[in-house]
């Protein structure tokens, strides 16, 4: 299955017309120990790059952005209570699904070796 | 020494690296914020066994015993009736009765024996001067802290006599030949020590302790986290050149020898504003809140007695969450009437969210009295 990763340090996997987020190891380390997770609401139509996740870690807040428009049709729902499982297994943690109306909007993601590149 | 930060280093520098600590500038020193264990981990690991925690960028300073009554024109504290080697916490206050740093006085016998904040030793040192004669700052020394239910048999295991001390007493131990002033005291409401060490053994003294397999390295991260759980302040943050003493519930600090019918009754800088507060009660007094939910209230996020309109009654100026308490924990200074248990709102991203009044320490303290 292709997994595309995003500048700012998310992951998507695409199936058709539907994809699938959530942040990567890398951040996931820069972060530190993540104790709270505020999802998105089911249904919501995002911008590419609109704020819809919060995210705490011992350390900080920060934002995820939507990395493509379209509608929030699932949230990780156990997530909010389980926030530690990104730093457990951040490729294997998801946040929530995206309905795209355009598919060329997953055109310019960088693939795992980009990736890996990328964050040096 | 200096690293290409231009913040100086401790002479635990190379070992933190060894480590795998991540490094960060910290009042001036390039400090361990954590190691790889991580910030959750290492507060735990604190709690349940033996946490080691650099504190060398702390200043060490000694006063000649001749200076306690000229110490006690600075502080609103009892130093003339400190036992021999005994530790008294106390601060250093301003003429508005705020306070300039927070600190520990050991009676070490022929001299007294001061710990204060990295980033205020340079002010404190100056300003110590300008008021005593013979202020030395302890040059070769590092400072460790050991704390954890483990530190006692772990400390005692290479430095025999270390586990009859109680909490807030001191002695010098031997170790290798080299002198180590040890006090049972500690910064996150676990049982422990504080160790002043040579420079040119604190390494080998510090592998010596992590040999132990009770002890981790732990980071300023946990340090924090360690003591916001146990309701102690941050200066710089719970505690100011605004703050008084008793508004920051310090109280306890203030000896009864220092306040109104006391032997030595006022005479510390900022004493009016203190007696009186001490005599009528502060407008606003340092509070524990324990935020709904899971979402930390960080420092500056204001506090507002309703979840809609009014103005803010406070701000939060040390937040984050409790590992040992599964939970959100913040302190604010807020008004001093409102009573326990009474839930107040926090504004965070546009959205006012509950927090209840706790009583501080949000986790008990298990000091070795």
């Amino acid at each position: 299955m292709t997994i595309l990763f995003t500048e700012e340090h998310e992951w998507l996997r695409p199936e058709g017309d539907l994809v699938t987020v959530g942040i990567t190891a890398h951040a996931s380390e820069q972060l530190g120990d993540v104790v709270f997770i505020e999802l998105p609401e089911v249904g919501r139509i995002v911008e590419k790059g609109e704020e819809i996740c919060v995210i705490e870690s011992v350390k900080a807040a920060s934002d995820i952005l939507a990395p493509v428009a379209g509608e929030i049709v699932a949230v990780n729902e156990v997530l909010p209570d389980t926030p530690g499982a990104v730093n457990e297994n951040a490729l294997g943690t998801w946040f929530f699904q995206i309905r795209i109306s355009d598919p060329a909007a997953l055109a310019g993601f960088m693939d795992e070796a980009a990736y890996t590149n990328f964050i040096g | 020494m200096a690293g290409d930060t231009g913040c100086k280093r401790t002479s635990l520098y190379d070992l933190h690296v060894e480590l795998g600590a991540k490094m960060v500038p910290f009042a001036g020193w390039e400090m361990p914020v954590q190691y790889p264990m991580g910030v959750l981990k290492e507060h735990l690991h604190t709690r349940v066994k033996a946490g080691l925690f650099d504190v060398s960028h702390m200043g060490q300073v000694i006063l000649p015993i001749g200076a306690v009554a000229a110490l006690e024109a600075l502080v609103p504290v009892d130093i003339a009736g400190l036992g021999l080697n005994r530790q008294r916490y106390a601060m250093l206050t301003n003429d508005a009765g705020g306070i300039l740093d927070d600190l520990m006085v050991t009676n070490r016998g022929d001299h007294l024996f001061l710990v204060v904040n990295a980033a205020c030793a340079e002010a404190d040192i100056a300003h110590l001067k300008a008021h005593i004669e013979g202020v030395t700052v302890v040059e070769g020394r590092g400072l460790l802290a050991l704390q954890g239910p483990a530190a006692e048999g772990v400390l005692e295991a290479i430095v025999p006599g270390a586990a009859a001390l109680r909490f807030m007493e001191t002695a010098t131990f031997l170790w290798q030949g080299n002198d180590l002033w040890v006090s049972r005291s500690g910064y996150t409401g676990e049982d422990g020590y504080e160790i002043s060490v040579p420079d040119e053994v604190i390494d080998a003294f510090a592998r010596a302790l992590l040999a132990n397999e009770a002890v981790a390295p732990i980071g300023l991260g946990a340090r924090d986290s360690l003591r916001l759980e146990a309701g102690l302040c941050l200066y710089g943050h719970d505690i100011d050149t605004t703050t008084s003493p008793v508004e920051a519930g310090l109280t306890w600090a203030l000896q009864k020898a220092r306040r109104a019918g006391g032997a030595r009754e006022g005479g510390f800088p900022g004493a009016a504003r203190i007696l009186q507060e001490l005599a009528n009660g502060p407008s606003r007094k340092r509070m524990g809140l324990r935020p709904e939910g899971r979402a930390p209230m960080r420092e500056g996020v204001e506090i507002y007695a309703a979840p809609e309109g009014g103005a803010p009654i406070g701000t939060v100026t040390s937040g984050g969450f409790g590992p040992s308490i599964e939970g959100p924990m913040a302190m604010a200074y807020l008004p001093a009437d409102l009573p326990e248990g009474s839930t107040v709102y926090g504004e965070m991203r546009g959205k006012r969210l509950p927090a209840r009044i706790t009583p501080l320490p949000f986790h008990p303290t298990s000091y070795k009295r």
